[in-house]
């Protein structure tokens, strides 16, 4: 199995100066240029690669891989410390009864609740990440949205998971989404940025690898589906289409950017199909929680009584699993 | 190409263990996604060692005693001992064929021969596991294809012609529309229960009674269906199979008691047939070979292309008439599209047809391996360049990778040859006219592919292209209700849809 | 048929007929009256072939004597050849890009403009199938009559048949599927021996009413219709080719159109009974569509679908249906 992607040919868009002199047409030029997406066909596809089976060994490995790979998340009004603390310490041991298991790979909490997560993930290897920039809808000054951004950073967020102006996108306004990706990117600091692409908003295909790109072009790290507010959010396709857009920019640039579906991933089975869709759309290059992430809550607990399922050959029952 | 663990033994049941470091060289080696093998169960099919010939609602030896073995393609161990219906044999199908016709089928009201396609469909669906199981046996085509592909359609033709049978004075074949009588049904190997469907369904929703000669490498599905219109009490006579190879197809097709023949499969035999049908009054029926083009205009989408393209190919290992053999790539967009067509080749998985998770298996015969080989090497010798990702082939069993010949010119053979197996042989244009100039370029014009995002383009391009199929940003769909057939030398006739009963019923 | 050939000539008939009384159904009169002067002697025409919409005659150089019901001798006509076969399909096939892409309407029009053509010339067709067939003058007229009726029924079929037999596949996807028929090519048509007006075109209208080209092999006994409607063809704005008439021995030109690998359709409406078998096995060479002849054929009957849709192809078109 090699990790081939197409090299840069005449359809690639060469990748532009990540700098803000960059014109809406130059933009519009550019993501209006990529090759078109055909609903059918995609939707095909994604359907095709949900029928591969991942069984016995293979199938605990990919578990494992997928529990490494959760953002652990939680994003309600009604959330409070006692709430993130306990989330925090089911992602450091997401099964206290069986120390195999591997933690997870963030927590993902509200801007206020970072200082809370990060003090109870501190030294556990699990990183914080927050939303910011007025998520879920991002209808805010810029201004709030960077104070958003910088606090969040300086609370311990190790991950910023921003939001893109949806509204601006469907206006044709490309630059001014750019933008805003450009200056929450310089105040993520040292901070890895994740884009929300909000693909349930964009509605077509074509909007979502048109996002994608000019996400990854405006310094996106992760690209990412969903809020998890809006539905649908994480579906297959759209995250075939943003795996393909990560695979060319990779083939033309050298670089990897993360995608992260977010949304509607509640069953061991998903994450299978997400995985599978990682290793034969980008390929294995991305089989790390430092390229591809799982939005989830509750894909945790059922992760976890599928793990259960396959090492001692009984069907498990949820009682036995620890609610955060 | 995706490794799948050496199919040549299926018991193996370990997991090649991801190879350390893997081929990113980078950080730690990457976790990885092996698929572990997932074969579907045998069990569910019950093979006997062998099979009698299916007439008069009976199965019956052949007169001559004569047997052919069925092998498994993908281990060549044989799976069952056939009949070989004989001259006597065909006689008597016929006969009973035409008893059937004339006592019980010909004249049962519509609604009630509908009644009977509806029960048989059901009863596919009931057995659609064990059918695809029994299929991917005989044929070597993966179960990924007889489960998601093969069984749907065909319980979806006999549904869809359930429906038919009563509603014929509505077909635009005059108030009162006749069968033709008893219909001669030779079919090919590739699509072996799906092509049985597509000529049996529509015979019997129009009144005629059939008898079918299944190919020789692949009857089981065929007795397989015999039991099923046992199990649904369809009258004697009305369905006969009879097997054998050749000399059996020709004898059921110069027998004079038919009124009908209907023939999927070569152009070469299709042209035999249609000599010996030639000043008799019977009715025939062709759908023959082809050599596709698939054109990909340079604003295509460009990820749904490459998924055309390989489904065009490589769908069935490419034993498909209507397959997108020829790539007609637009200049401009080759040097994009070829590298990303090669990346998702590596990607298909070749190995065990049972293996749920196989893209690629089996060539059906060593004779057809031959073939493929021949013309292969041809393309080669010819100065085309020859691609095919690293894959490793069963040593047991007939295979041959997913093959890309890049450089081929009109002239060469692999350009105008039908090859029916997993090869490609990619051409460039440089404008619409010569893309279109160049597909049409063949005698055959069975099935065409255009892949373009300009509607108005599509549509021109649809226009001019002769062939009986035009699949526009997509490739390899079917379905009973979708008229299918060739121009020129790819047959005449359509089969599904409206079309497909003209060519069972005489205007009245 | 055993009559002999000759030269083809332009020299005047060696048996002149005699203005005054002619036959009944016999030849047409050779002198006419005048006005009040002395009888004229008329100018015969040269009946030749008629290809690419032009009037060669035979690249062979043959001809053959026509003669009516009643055994006079009504003219010489152009004895075909195998090559002139070959030089009509090279017209009909240059024909047919252009013919089968005129719109529906157009080839409507201009089959109707063909029966516009005919009725100007009724008298002249009536007169040529009397005297082919000995029938009386209404009988022959009313036969014209039909001849240019049919052609006004298809004029109306061009833009109707493919609502008719094509039409939208409810298949079970997210799929647009239509099937709309398509002209298959070039056809050689056999005319029917007998009714050499109606009969022909009959044979002729329905083929290229849906966008074929043809070449059409004449009534081998009775060609001079045929080539007098040639002359209302090459007159109705038809484009050249796309019909194309050869005259002469229908076995001798048949098996050559049969066998001819450019060809896609085969009338044989007009073969003889002992011939249409291996005509058909000699088409069957290249899978050529073929209409087998059927045994007393009523020309005044409705003529339903069956000759256009024997030289149609269905071609169906699938294409996603996505945002």
């Amino acid at each position: 199995m090699t990790d081939t992607a197409p090299p840069p040919g005449a359809a690639a868009p060469s990748p532009l100066p990540p700098d803000a002199a960059v014109s809406n047409a130059a933009l519009r030029a550019l993501l209006h240029g990529l090759p078109g997406v055909d609903e059918v066909g995609v939707q095909a596809r994604a359907a095709d690669l949900a029928t591969r089976s991942v069984k016995t060994t293979a199938k605990a490995r990919a578990i494992d891989l997928a529990i490494s790979m959760v953002d652990l998340t939680t994003l309600e009004g009604a959330d409070t410390p006692g709430k993130v603390r306990a989330l925090c310490a089911k992602a450091v041991r997401p099964d206290p009864a069986d120390r195999a298991v591997p933690s997870v790979a963030a927590v993902c909490v509200y801007p206020d609740l970072a200082r809370t997560a990060a003090d109870a993930l501190a030294g556990s290897g699990v990183a914080v990440a927050s939303v910011a920039t007025a998520f879920p809808s991002g209808r805010a000054p810029l201004e709030a949205k960077l104070a958003d951004t910088r606090r969040a950073v300086a609370d311990g967020a190790a991950e910023i998971d921003m939001v893109i102006d949806r509204g601006a996108f469907l206006a044709g306004d490309y630059r001014a989404v750019y933008d805003q990706i450009l200056a929450v990117k310089e105040a993520c600091g040292p901070a890895h940025l994740k884009v929300i692409l909000e693909t349930g908003e964009l509605a077509t295909y074509d909007n979502v690898r048109r996002a994608s790109w000019l996400a990854i072009h405006a310094g996106a790290d992760f690209i990412k589906t969903s809020t998890g507010k809006v539905a649908p959010a994480a579906t297959l396709p759209v995250t075939l289409i943003m795996l393909e857009a990560v695979r060319d920019h990779h083939a033309a640039t050298g670089r990897r950017v993360g995608v992260k579906p977010a949304g509607g991933i509640r069953t061991t089975k998903d994450a299978l199909r997400n995985l599978v869709l990682v290793n034969e759309v980008a390929g294995p290059g991305w089989l790390d929680p430092a390229h591809f992430r799982l939005g989830a809550s509750s894909l945790l607990n059922d992760l976890l009584m599928q793990r259960t399922r396959l090492s001692t050959g009984s069907y498990p029952g949820p009682d036995y699993y620890t609610l955060d | 190409m995706a490794e799948q663990p050496d199919r040549a033994d299926p018991a193996a049941g370990t997991e090649r263990a991801a190879r350390p470091g893997g081929p990113h060289g980078t950080g730690p080696a990457p976790l990885g996604l092996e698929y572990a093998p997932a074969p579907e169960s045998r069990a569910v099919v019950s093979l006997r060692p062998s099979y009698e010939l299916f007439i008069d609602g009976e199965f019956t030896p052949a007169a001559g005693g004569g047997e052919l073995t069925t092998l498994n393609p993908a281990d060549e161990e044989p799976l069952a001992r056939v009949a070989v219906a004989g001259a006597a044999d065909i006689d008597r199908a016929v006969a009973a064929a035409r008893r059937a016709y004339e006592g019980v089928w010909g004249r049962m009201p519509g609604a009630e021969r509908g009644q009977y396609l509806f029960r048989i469909a059901r009863i596919i669906q009931e057995r659609s596991r064990e059918l695809a199981v029994l299929e991917t046996l005989d044929n070597g085509k993966p179960i990924k294809e007889t489960r998601d592909v093969d069984l749907p359609l065909v319980a979806a033709h006999f549904f869809y012609h359930a429906g038919w049978a009563d509603k014929l004075a509505h077909a635009g074949l005059g108030p009162a529309p006749r069968p033709l009588g008893v219909a001669a049904q030779v079919i090919p190997w590739n699509f072996p229960l799906l092509m049985l469907a597509w000529k049996i369904a529509p015979a019997l929703a129009t009144g005629n009674t059939v008898v079918l000669k299944p190919a020789e490498t692949t009857p089981l599905t065929a007795l397989a269906f015999a039991e099923i219109c046992q199990e649904a009490d369809l009258p004697p006579g009305v369905v006969n199979i009879v097997t054998g190879a050749g000399d059996t197809g020709r004898a059921l097709v110069a027998h004079p008691g038919t009124d009908k023949v209907a023939f999927t499969g070569s152009t070469e035999v299709g042209r035999e047939i249609a000599r010996a049908v030639a000043g008799t009054p019977k009715r025939l029926t062709l759908e023959l070979g082809g050599k596709g083009a698939n054109i990909v205009y340079d604003d295509a989408a460009l990820d749904q292309a490459v998924e055309g393209v390989v489904s065009g190919i490589f769908f069935n290992q490419g034993h498909v008439c209507c397959a997108g053999s020829r790539l007609l790539v637009q200049e401009s967009v080759a040097d994009d599209l070829l590298p990303r067509l090669r990346a998702r080749i590596e990607r298909l998985r070749l190995g065990d047809p049972l293996d749920k998770n196989t893209d690629i298996g089996a060539i059906n015969s060593a004779a057809q391996l031959d073939r493929v080989r021949e013309l292969a090497r041809a393309g080669a010798d010819e100065g085309a360049e020859s691609w095919s990702p690293a894959c490793p082939l069963p040593e047991r069993g007939y295979w041959f990778p997913p093959t890309v010949l890049t450089g081929v010119t009109q002239a060469h053979r692999v350009a105008r040859e039908e090859i029916f197996g997993p090869v490609l042989s990619v051409l460039t244009f440089r404008t619409p006219e010569e893309a279109v100039a160049k597909a049409n370029n063949t005698p055959y014009g069975l099935s065409a592919g255009i892949w373009t995002e300009k509607g108005s383009r599509m549509l021109w391009t649809a226009e001019r292209l002769r062939a009986g199929v035009v699949w526009s940003n997509t490739f390899n769909k079917f379905d009973p209700a979708s008229p299918f057939g060739g121009y020129k030398e790819s047959g005449y006739g359509r089969e599904g849809g409206r079309h497909g009963l003209e060519g069972y019923l005489v205007h009245a | 048929m055993s009559t002999p050939e000759r030269p083809a000539a332009d020299t005047p008939d060696a048996q002149p007929h005699l203005a005054a009384a002619p036959e009944p159904g016999g030849p047409a009169p050779d002198r006419l009256p005048a006005g009040a002067g002395p009888a004229r002697l008329a100018v015969r025409k040269t009946y030749k072939l008629y290809v690419g919409g032009a009037f060669p005659r035979s690249e062979s150089g043959r001809c053959y004597p026509v003669t009516g019901a009643h055994g006079g001798h009504l003219a010489n006509a152009a004895l075909a050849s195998r090559k002139d076969a070959r030089d009509a399909v090279v017209a009909a096939r240059a024909a047919f890009a252009g013919w089968a892409g005129r719109t529906a309407y157009n080839r409507g029009q201009i089959l109707y403009r063909v029966a516009e053509m005919m009725e100007g010339r009724r008298a002249q067709y009536a007169a040529e199938i009397a005297e082919a067939d000995g029938i009386a003058a209404d009988h022959a007229d009313r036969l014209v009559c039909a001849a240019v009726d049919r052609w006004v029924h298809y004029a109306g079929w061009p833009d109707k048949i493919a609502q008719v037999v094509g039409g939208a596949n409810p298949v079970s996807g997210p799929y647009f599927n239509l099937s709309t028929p398509e002209p298959t090519g070039v056809v050689a048509v056999l005319a029917p021996q007998r009714a050499p007006l109606l009969g022909l075109v009959s044979v002729i209208a329905p083929v290229i009413a849906t966008g074929n080209t043809c070449v059409v092999v004449a009534a081998e006994r009775a060609p001079l219709p045929a080539l007098t409607l040639a002359e209302a063809l090459a007159v109705s704005d038809l484009p050249g080719g796309v019909v194309n008439i050869l005259t002469g021995r229908t076995a001798e030109i048949a098996p050559h159109l049969a066998a001819h690998a450019d060809v896609n359709g085969l009338d044989l409406t007009g073969a003889a009974p002992e011939e249409a078998a291996e005509l058909e096995r000699a088409a069957a060479g290249t899978l050529k569509r073929v209409l087998r002849p059927r045994p007393d054929e009523d020309w005044t009957a409705d003529p339903g679908l069956a000759r256009m849709t024997a030289f149609l192809e269905t071609k169906t078109v699938w294409h996603p249906v996505g945002r």
